[in-house]
This record gives structure tokens, C-alpha cells and sequence, in this order.
């Protein structure tokens, strides 16, 4: 299923200046976004940032306010959904309850009048691994394989474009990272280009080769999961992809790669790249669990942050998570791998931390801390 | 057909007590049946097979266990009998073409206006029947706006009317029987989720295969529920028949009537009651079979 007839005739997907207004409410703004063939392309966002809404004008069950959506070189715009290479798996699955499993999977098939549809359903029904329910309704199925269904009667037709609303969403978390084990692995298998909905970022981060982050009808960053990770150029991207401290501070001087900050009071360095602001006053971003705690004295290596005090700690099986609180008054977290590396710590113990400089990231002073928060606790 | 849910809630309910509550339930609407169905019924049964008494009165019947009664009721009123059925199919196929695009549009075109339509289709209910069937008369009589306009574009002579004719007893049924084939329709066109037919054309299936696919055979329970609504009261219909049509036009409602208020033959009433509840009971079982809605949920 690899070579896929009608993928050599298109090429990436590009949405160009896409915006979508509902009334005076603005869903999807001004939106520019290339998805390469062939890729695992996830739109991240939390809820109600447009990334149904971009999905559908993608499809063609709606039509942009304004803007220009490409297949390559053609433009797909004003093409009516039946006539476009493109196919859905809906958040709800949208299976027809009427048809069998099989003429389900079929349906799509048969409304291109395409000849071996049996052939076609039971390879793609075998992929899935849900032969033996090509004759049931859908109402006898579970949830995890009306998923699989739904996968199966788009992929039967081997679309240049496969979008996916949050297709997990209902589904349980065991079976959900099962599924999304099989999705990827599936993608691989026929090499289509998958779209990806989601608002949960675990699912995103583990599926995708490129991420877009979506907020209030923008893409507010584009990345590889890692790059998104390391590196985000905003809070409410490093806010929502993970956690995160954040500390303000100064721009004291930059020497070739290395940027070296005044960080309430002590000294470190940054990477010149990991700045993506321009001004003077920063907020420089650290994971907690890129910090190392250690006893007072002991050697350290890397940026270091003395005067802390162990206010809380916690453990969780694989890591210990600290709070500590530093001279500025402000709580930092930590944690660390329970594999013997940090000391014997208890609350009100004084800490020293440190990490290593090309862990920062450093975004404009005035960017919103809490910023994509919601998103977080969303899950 | 919507109600056939109804039971299982209540039943998921665990002990004795709550074994019983279904039951409970179940006791007002039984006994309603027993008072007004079932006795009734039975006492139809036992009036069928009766035979006058010899010499005496009009009306004065004895119990002879006469099957022979339903033969000749039967045989004497076959014209009737066949004019029903074909004037109840007729009806119900002109409402079944005149309601599905209006169920259709209330349903998925209608936005805003949608209550305000469905207020329309019932609000001939806020009449009684026999008014409405009387005002039918008046519009399609000789001074009524159809007749006017048919004329005016010489769509039938000067001296054609249309009361007094089969059309007209049609139309009336068609127009009676209107909303019970609307709203049935309506309901379960409404209960469809819009993502099937989004899910459909996005699975390469234009608007006409769309409905042809996934519309139209998830609105078969309204459909099978609304031309049974029209069809039965229709073939048992005599006041259409009675205001709007001739004594070339009578049903067997019509029959029926004289037969049990005028000639107080109550045997023959009783036997035409029976055969047409047989015939239309075995059309309907056959119709249900075919359209095959027990699939559908
Ligand atoms: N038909 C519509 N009419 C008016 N507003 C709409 C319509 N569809 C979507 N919206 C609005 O557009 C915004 C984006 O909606 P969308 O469905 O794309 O969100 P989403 O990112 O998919 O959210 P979720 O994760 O909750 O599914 C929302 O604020 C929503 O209320
Ligand atoms: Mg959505």
C-alpha cells in the first residue's frame, strides 16, 4: 500500500493566509501553514482555537472567509469535499449505522465506482486488524475498534491527505496510547500524509514529526516535538508542551554564541540562539527537570543558583520532584531521576542548583507566564 | 417505534421490587386496552356471527355462529373494499411526496424558523377533522380558488368541478392526514447527525448520492411510521368519502356506517369491521417486512 496511485500527483498541503470568521468572531486568523507529503503532522491547540475548524475548511465541509488552501500545485479552494483526494476521521468516527462494517469501509469505494472493492476492504480491514467484523453494525462495536473502523474506511481509499479529529478523544488511556502506537505505525505502513487534531500534547509529542502549536486561530510556533520542547519561543508554547520555571532577569552582555544574563542577581549564561527575544528584560525558562540539586558546597558545573531551601518534596516512582524557594521569593520545581545522583534531601535542607546553559530558553520579559496553563491542566 | 426503549431503563434496576416496577408500570395502559380494545373486540367478534331473529324486530339478533356473514359481507362489498385500499394508497403516496420535502426543509433548511414551521403543520389539528374537511369542500368548490385558477388557465372545462369526485375525496385525505405523515418523517430526518452526511461527501458521494445513501435509508423509521399513521386511518375512512365524494366513491367506511347507524345490520358491520382490521393488519405486516426497519435503530 506504500505507493500510493494518486500521492505521486500531489505534493504538500499549504494553507496560505487561511482565515475563517464565524459572525464577527474570528476562528482561524490569517493562518499560513505548509504540511510536507508524506508526514505525521499534528495540530496541537487548546480547546476551541480553531483546529476543527481549520481541519474542515481542509476537507471542505467549510469554506474560508478568505485565503487559499494548495495541494501541490493545485488549488483545492473552491473544490466541493466528494472531489477532493482528501479523506476524515471524524471526532465522533461518523460511522453510517445502517451499513455493515464492510460496506461502511466499502463506501467510499464504491461512490468512485473503483473495481476489487472486496480486495481493497479486506486488506485494509486485515490492517486493522477487524476482520472477522466486517459483518456487524457499527452499534455492536466497541469504541477502540469503531476508531479502527473509522481509520480503515479512509485510509481504504488511499487519500493524498488524511485528516484525523482527535480520533482518541473518547477512547480510555491504556487503549489510547495502544491506538496511537497503531495509528503511527499504520501511517508508516501507507504513507500517507496524516493531519492530526489534538489538544493533548503527550499524544502530539509521541505521534508527530512536526507540531503546530495553535492558539486563538494562529500558529503560534512550528517545530519538531523536540524543537518545541527545548526550544519555544513563546509561553504559552513552553507552558503548554510541558512545564516549566520561569525567572526573570536582565541581558548583561553578549559575547559571540553565549549571552550572559543577570538572573535576580547571579550571573549565567545562555546560548545567543535560545533568545528569542530582542529586549533587554528576559524571563529565562529552565524544565525542572533539567535543574540538579545539590547539598551547599559541593562541586557544580554549568549556570548555578545558590540560596535555596527545600520547601516540598515529592516522590513519584521514577523521580523525586522538588520545590524550592529561592532568595527572591519565588518557588522553583524540580526533578530529579530517583537513580542515586541527587543527595538525601529534606524539607527546609538549603540547596544550590545548576544546569547546564544550553537548557535555557529565554523568551521577552513581557510575555504572560500563565499563559496556555489551561491547556495543561485540560487532560 | 419510538417508544420501544421506553422498557429497558427501568428494568436495569436490581432486587424484587424493582423486577415489578416495569410491570407497575405497564398496568394503566393494559387495563385501558382490556376496557377499550379487547372487550369491545371480543364483543365485535361475537356481534359478527350473528343472524337475525326470525320474526322479530329490526335490530333483534340471535347467535348462530354464522361464518358464512363474512363471506357475503365480503363479496357484497368488494368495490368498496378495493377503493379503500386504493384511495388510502393514493393519499398516502401524495403525502408521502408532499411531506418528505417539507420534513426535509423543516429539518435541515429551516434555521431560525424552524418551531415556527412546525407550529405551521400542526396548526390544522387546533380544527376538528370535520371542519377541515368541510373547508376543503369550500376550496375546492365552484366559487373556490383551485376551480378559479384550473379555469382561468384552461386546465379543465367550464363545466368540470372537481367536489363530488374521487380527486376530491383524495386530496381531503391527502390534506387530513398531512401532519401525521410530517412529523414522523420530520423527527427522524432531525435525529440524523450531520456529521454521517458530512462523513458521506467527504467519502466522495454528492449531494444526490448522499441522500440516496445515508439520508434517506436513516429516515425510513419516519417514513414507514408516517405512511402507516396515513394509510391506516385512511383506508378506514368515511368522512372524506361522506363531505367530498358520491355514491360512486363510497369506502368501506361508508359501508360500515350505514350499515351499523342506518340499516342497523350490526352482523355485517361487525364482519366488514374485522375483514378490513385483517387485510390492513396482513398489508402492514408484509409492508414492515419489506421496508425492513426492524434493522434500523
Ligand atoms: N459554526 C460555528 N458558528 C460559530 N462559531 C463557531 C462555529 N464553529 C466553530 N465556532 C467557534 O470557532 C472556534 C474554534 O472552534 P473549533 O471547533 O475549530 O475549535 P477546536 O480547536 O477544534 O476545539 P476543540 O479542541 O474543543 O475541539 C470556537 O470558539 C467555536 O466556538
Ligand atoms: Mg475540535
Amino acid at each position: 500500500m506504500a505507493n500510493h496511485p494518486d500521492a505521486a500527483k500531489t505534493g504538500d498541503l499549504k494553507l496560505s493566509s487561511i482565515t475563517k470568521s464565524f459572525g464577527d468572531f474570528l476562528a482561524v486568523d490569517d493562518l499560513d501553514l505548509v504540511i510536507p507529503k508524506g508526514s505525521f503532522f499534528a495540530l496541537l491547540g487548546p480547546s476551541g482555537c480553531g483546529k476543527t475548524t481549520t481541519l474542515r475548511m481542509i476537507a471542505g465541509l467549510e469554506e474560508p472567509t478568505s485565503g487559499k488552501i494548495y495541494l501541490g500545485d493545485t488549488d483545492l479552494t473552491d473544490t466541493k469535499s466528494y472531489r477532493r483526494p482528501v479523506n476524515t476521521v471524524f471526532q465522533n468516527y461518523a460511522l453510517f449505522p445502517h451499513l455493515t462494517i464492510f460496506e461502511n469501509v466499502a463506501f467510499g469505494l464504491r461512490r468512485r465506482g473503483i473495481k476489487e472493492v472486496k480486495e481493497s476492504v479486506e486488506k485494509v480491514l486485515a490492517l486493522v486488524e477487524l476482520a472477522h467484523l466486517r459483518d456487524r453494525k457499527p452499534t455492536q462495536l466497541s469504541g477502540g475498534q469503531q476508531q479502527r473502523i473509522a481509520v480503515a474506511r479512509a485510509i481504504v481509499n488511499r487519500p493524498a491527505l488524511l485528516l484525523l479529529d482527535e480520533p482518541l478523544g473518547a477512547l480510555d488511556l491504556k487503549l489510547r496510547r495502544q491506538m496511537q502506537i497503531e495509528l503511527k505505525w499504520i501511517q508508516t505502513e501507507v504513507g500517507i500524509t496524516f493531519v492530526h487534531v489534538t489538544h493533548d500534547q503527550e499524544e502530539a509529542m509521541t505521534m508527530a514529526d512536526t507540531i503546530a502549536v495553535m492558539n486563538e486561530g494562529r500558529i503560534e510556533q512550528l517545530g519538531s516535538p523536540a524543537d518545541l520542547y527545548e526550544n519555544p519561543k513563546t509561553a504559552f508554547v513552553a507552558n503548554f508542551l510541558g512545564q516549566s520555571n520561569f525567572i526573570k532577569g536582565t541581558v548583561e552582555s553578549t559575547s559571540g554564541a553565549d549571552q550572559f544574563v543577570n538572573l535576580q542577581g547571579t550571573r549565567i549564561a545562555i546560548p545567543a540562539a535560545r533568545n528569542s527575544s530582542t529586549h533587554k528584560s528576559l524571563l529565562v525558562g529552565i524544565r525542572p527537570e533539567k535543574f540538579r540539586i545539590h547539598n551547599v558546597g559541593d562541586a557544580t558545573t554549568g549556570n548555578k543558583l545558590e540560596g535555596g531551601v527545600v520547601t516540598d518534596i515529592s516522590f513519584v516512582g521514577v523521580s523525586t520532584q522538588y520545590q524550592v524557594e529561592m532568595p527572591w521569593k519565588q518557588e522553583l520545581m524540580i526533578f530529579e531521576q530517583n537513580d542515586g545522583g541527587a543527595p538525601n534531601l529534606r524539607k527546609g535542607d538549603a540547596v544550590t542548583l545548576s544546569w547546564e546553559p544550553h537548557f535555557t530558553f529565554a523568551l521577552d520579559g513581557d510575555e504572560d507566564v500563565k499563559s496556555g496553563l489551561a491547556g495543561v491542566d485540560g487532560e | 417505534m419510538a417508544f420501544a426503549h421506553a422498557g429497558t431503563a427501568t428494568a436495569s434496576k436490581p432486587g424484587r421490587a424493582g423486577m415489578r416496577i416495569p410491570y407497575l408500570l405497564l398496568l394503566p395502559g393494559l387495563l385501558w386496552l382490556l376496557l377499550f380494545f379487547v372487550l369491545p373486540l371480543i364483543n365485535l367478534a361475537e356481534t359478527s356471527t350473528k343472524t337475525p331473529i326470525a320474526g322479530g324486530e329490526t335490530g333483534a339478533y340471535e347467535q348462530t355462529f354464522r361464518l358464512q356473514n363474512y363471506v357475503d359481507a365480503f363479496s357484497e362489498n368488494s368495490a368498496q373494499f378495493s377503493r379503500s385500499f386504493i384511495y388510502a394508497l393514493l393519499a398516502t403516496v401524495l403525502a408521502l411526496a408532499i411531506s418528505y420535502p417539507l420534513a426535509y426543509a423543516i429539518a435541515f433548511k429551516s434555521g431560525k424558523y424552524k418551531n415556527i414551521l412546525l407550529v405551521l403543520v400542526i396548526a390544522p389539528f387546533f380544527t376538528s377533522f370535520l371542519l377541515r374537511t368541510i373547508a376543503w369542500k369550500q376550496i375546492l368548490g365552484e366559487e373556490g380558488p383551485v376551480i378559479s385558477i384550473l379555469r382561468t388557465f384552461h386546465l379543465i372545462g367550464a363545466d368540470t368541478s372537481i367536489t363530488a369526485t374521487a380527486l376530491a375525496v383524495i386530496t381531503g385525505m391527502t390534506y387530513n392526514f398531512l401532519p401525521f405523515m410530517t412529523l414522523p418523517i420530520y423527527a427522524s430526518l432531525e435525529r440524523i447527525d450531520p456529521r454521517l452526511m458530512e462523513a458521506s461527501g467527504d467519502l466522495y458521494a454528492n449531494g444526490l448520492t448522499t441522500f440516496r445513501r445515508v439520508t434517506f435509508p436513516l429516515s425510513m423509521p419516519g417514513v414507514v411510521a408516517g405512511t402507516l399513521l396515513t394509510f391506516i386511518p385512511a383506508a378506514g375512512d368515511y368522512v372524506n368519502a361522506q363531505i367530498l365524494g358520491n355514491p360512486t366513491t363510497k369506502m368501506i367506511g361508508n359501508v360500515i356506517d350505514s350499515r351499523f347507524f342506518r340499516i342497523v345490520d350490526y352482523p355485517t358491520a361487525a364482519a366488514l369491521s374485522f375483514t378490513l382490521m385483517a387485510a390492513i393488519l396482513i398489508l402492514i405486516t408484509v409492508y414492515i417486512r419489506r421496508a425492513g426497519t426492524d434493522e434500523l435503530i
